[in-house]
């Protein structure tokens, strides 16, 4: 049957004391769980259950997508979640099957291992009886030198000899399973440094608006989101300061971004203080971390002058839309506006909030909803105002980019006028409070990660390619040189002297091994051509793969 | 010239096609030669076992068959010169669309078609340098050169652009022609393999419609030689691929690896791929059950290739549909 199934004999010596059926059944388990037709099926199984991972939205991924999937799909929805069709890589039942197949591979190479490094050790086996028997034959006179003259022919090609009395045995192409076992145990190295990455890492996604004001510190707190490995905590962050200084991007007529430039200065006890520049492609890279730029946008810089005089600045980002102008929407809240100065009382139901839709290069007609040019040609910031109580004192966990819509429907929050505004215009609200548009900063989207398998898998995929190539080129096979005295019955050409019977056993597909035998006959007859055995043809292929 | 490649491309089209009926005639003559030498068959054992052993031709030529055969193999010599003016134009259609796009030109789905097929065509070439007994083989190969070719020059065209700042790295050139370069030698082994296929079925005398096509192409056991050879050759240019993509993507991206759907789909043709040799390499899976995972391998190549780009979004930029 398979390689592996081949070998029972070998590994269960027979206690034959007392056949114990559950440990029977076990060995058999184990015996189809390491055969090379489960690993097939396994590998099979594997590429078809990452399917539904391409066709469905991934959490991991595009969180939006799957909650989106759920409003399309009520009814599936759920039924598929359960059974982790929106986490396929994560599920019950992918881990299950590469589990499996590691374990089949474990348990198949193991006993390999062993193997090979024995026959590492072992010489080459004695020629067999009859060697015309084998795939290639040939006979030849004896060279001047004998038996030595041909092993010295050998271990110049560097082939393994040994010679045992009159008869040269030779083997090459260990290289084979050296690189087979070297390519299937990096796999194994290769799932290891996976999953010390998910373990031993973390990672976070984090807008950062230019200017010293803005500056973020690496504590989990400051993110938006992040995830740290089950072996992480809070503490174990490293502690550093990003402050972005300047953001360049450079576009093509078409809108399509061509170059991007983020300069940020670092600092921190983990970190020495510096200016550092990176780029998509070119990430930031820290001591025990680094900063890769994901995206980019603009950040308006609105001025609200209250009742009393008082301003406040926001200078929230406005996250693009998707576009290619780079539309842009936000939200600039004044929970602290209409604060009287005289009794520092709070006037919840006097708080402002402005929405808005901010248009890098607005077009020159109405409606003005879309940006575009991604950079600013005419930028135009079109605000809704709204006041009344926005509900940031509730306690329920609101986001900093949209106005929370429940104030709006019962009626707390009420919009009180809308208004397009060019950078420096102030818009003078019915009340005669004010709002200005002073400018815009610009903000981009990090991901700021540790990963401490990155080195352990970059290396492992090395040894995974050596090992590869060597399986997959290395050509296992043996040879066999016996001298004898010349038989006159047979006719010998030289006349009396000695005559060499060669044989040769290719131990893996190997088309070309005629090709090579003939030119090893040649060289070990000194002469030009052999006298090739006839059955030198195709015979070589039929043996693979039975070892 | 952008618009000498678009022309070039129209060319090379042109050419492909007239290499296939150059092959489909050769074919049709073989084939009334074949009556012709059956009714004679002292005459086709003396051709028989031609002059490479590892493929034996079915019926080799033995000569005195007159003017049909003489045709037949006119026929298949201009196709096969057709397929070489063919790759020429099409090469020539790929370096005018790099130095118009001052880049690389893999830079979107077309482009990607192009290189890919343009890599299948070359190693074609190389192969039937080596192994001419193979010309017959070039049917299935100009017939899919002229679908896909055909296929990228109208449904996928796009205009010259430059690259998108994550496409430019230089792991977007080494990742992106090591996955052209390991598709195209994909491509081509999916040729002997379906020939092996259709061959397979023929010797053990199957004679239903798909089968009795092979009954002019070489014999089966070269044809999986082949097959496995070529399959073996790309399969470690393609795991070094996936790699260089994965460090790239940690570059670009932040992770190695993040199952987006182009990825995921190139975990799922790597599996594939090494379950085909793995079957391979297990007595006690048949040959043609092995070499229908190959042909299942490209498909989810293919699928890679078309379907990924059409039908599902993901952070890979390059294809250039939407
Ligand atoms: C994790 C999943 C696995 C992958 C991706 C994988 C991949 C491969 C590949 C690509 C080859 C081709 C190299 C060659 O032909 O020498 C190969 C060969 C081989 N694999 Fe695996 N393998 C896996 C698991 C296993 C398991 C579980 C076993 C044992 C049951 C196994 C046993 C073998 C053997 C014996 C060969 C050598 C075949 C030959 O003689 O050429 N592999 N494997």
């Amino acid at each position: 049957m398979t390689i592996v199934d081949d070998r029972p004999e070998t590994v269960a010596p027979a206690p034959r004391r007392r056949p114990n059926r559950l440990l029977a059944l076990l060995r058999n388990s184990w015996r189809q769980l390491t055969s090379m037709r489960t690993a097939l099926i396994l590998l099979f199984l594997l590429a078809v259950a990452a399917i539904p991972g391409s066709v469905l939205p991934q959490r991991g991924i595009s969180p939006e997508k799957v909650n989106q999937y759920f409003v399309d799909h009520p009814d599936w929805a759920p039924r598929l979640d359960r059974i982790g069709a929106f986490e396929v890589f994560g599920s019950v039942w992918f881990s299950a099957i590469y589990l499996l197949l590691f374990t089949s591979l474990i348990g198949c190479i193991t006993p390999r291992l062993r193997d090979h490094f024995r026959a590492l050790r072992s010489r080459p086996p004695a020629a067999p009886k009859r060697m015309a028997r084998l795939p290639q034959h040939a006979v030849l006179p004896a060279p001047p030198g004998g038996v030595e003259a041909i092993a010295e022919v050998l271990r110049k090609r560097r082939w393994r000899v040994e010679v045992r009395g009159n008869q040269v045995s030779a083997e090459k192409g260990y290289l084979k399973e050296t690189g087979n076992l070297l390519f299937h145990t990096s796999l194994i190295a290769v799932l290891i440094g996976v999953g010390l990455g998910s373990w031993y890492g973390w990672s976070g996604n984090r807008l950062l608006v230019a200017g010293a004001d803005n500056s973020f510190c690496n504590t989990r707190q400051q993110y938006a989101e992040a995830k740290l490995g089950p072996r992480v905590n809070s503490a174990d962050l490293p502690r550093f300061c990003l402050r972005l200084d300047d953001f360049q991007a450079r576009f093509l007529d078409s809108g399509q971004p061509e170059f991007f430039n983020a300069t940020v200065t670092v600092d921190g006890p983990d970190e020495p203080t510096r200016s550092a520049n990176f780029s998509v492609n070119a990430p930031l890279r820290l001591n025990d971390a680094s900063v890769y730029l994901l995206g980019h946008g603009y950040a308006p810089v609105i001025r609200y002058t209250d009742r009393f005089g008082n301003s406040q600045i926001s200078d929230e980002p406005f996250l693009t839309t998707g576009d290619m102008g780079l539309t842009s929407e936000g939200l600039a809240a004044f929970p602290d506006a209409n604060v009287d100065p005289a009794t520092g009382k709070r006037a919840p139901d006097e708080q402002m909030a402005f929405t808005g839709i901010y248009l890098p290069t607005a077009p020159e007609q109405p409606p003005m909803v879309r940006s575009q040019y991604p950079t600013e040609r005419n930028p135009v910031l079109n605000l809704v105002a709204y006041r009344g109580n926005l509900g940031l004192d509730a306690g329920i966990p609101t986001s900093i980019y949209k106005l929370d819509q429940r104030q709006v429907r019962t009626g707390k929050v009420k919009e009180v006028g809308t208004k397009l505004l060019r950078k420096g215009e102030t818009w003078t609200l019915d009340d005669g409070t004010t709002v200005e548009f002073l400018g815009t900063e610009r903000y981009v989207t990090l991901s700021i990660r540790h990963d401490p398998g990155a080195t352990p898998l970059l290396i492992s995929c090395g040894f995974l390619l050596v090992g590869l190539m060597g399986s997959l080129f290395g050509r296992r096979r043996r040879v066999w040189f016996r001298v004898t005295s010349s038989d006159p019955a047979e006719g010998s050409p030289t006349g009396g002297s000695s005559l060499v019977e060669a044989g040769g056993l290719p131990r893996t597909d190997y088309p070309g091994f005629a090709e090579e035998f003939a030119q090893l006959v040649a060289a070990v007859s000194g002469a030009d051509r052999p006298a090739a055995g006839a059955d030198s043809g195709d015979r070589a292929g039929v043996r693979e793969g039975a070892e | 010239m952008s618009a000498l490649s678009d022309n070039l491309v129209t060319f090379a089209i042109l050419a492909y096609l007239v290499a296939m009926i150059g092959h489909a005639v050769e074919y049709a003559l073989g084939n009334a030669r074949t009556r012709t030498a059956a009714a004679a068959p002292v005459r086709e054992l003396v051709g028989a076992g031609g002059p490479v052993p590892t493929s034996p031709a079915p019926i080799a030529p033995s000569g005195g068959d007159g003017r049909s055969k003489r045709r037949a193999r006119l026929a298949g010599l201009i196709a096969v010169g057709a397929t070489a003016v063919a790759a020429v134009l099409h090469l020539a259609a790929l370096v005018t669309r790099g130095l118009a796009a001052d880049r690389m030109p893999w830079g979107n789905m077309y482009e990607f078609v192009l290189t890919v097929t343009f890599i299948g065509v070359a190693a074609w070439l190389v192969v039937l340098w080596n192994r001419p007994s193979l010309r017959k083989l070039g049917l299935f190969l100009t017939l899919v050169m002229v679908l896909l070719v055909a296929t990228a020059e109208l449904v996928l065209y796009v205009p010259i652009v430059p690259l998108v700042p994550a496409l430019n790295s230089y792991w977007f050139v080494i990742h992106v022609s090591t996955i052209v370069f390991a598709s195209g030698i994909f491509l081509l082994g999916v040729v002997p393999a379906v020939g092996f296929l259709m061959r397979n079925g023929y010797e053990h005398g199957k004679r239903s419609f798909p089968y009795s096509l092979a009954k002019r192409l070489p014999g089966a056991v070269g044809l999986e030689r082949l097959t496995f050879a070529l399959h073996a050759f790309a399969f470690p240019i393609f795991t070094f691929a996936v790699i260089a993509g994965a460090i790239w993507a940690e570059a670009a991206w932040g992770r190695p690896w993040g199952w987006d759907p182009k990825e995921t789909w190139a975990f799922i043709s790597w599996v594939v791929y090494a379950g085909y040799l793995h079957a391979r390499a297990t007595p006690s899976v048949k040959r043609n059950v092995a070499t229908w995972i190959a042909v299942l391998g490209f498909l989810t190549m293919l699928m890679n290739l078309f379907g990924v780009n059409i039908f599902f979004t993901g952070l890979h930029s390059y294809g250039g549909l939407n």
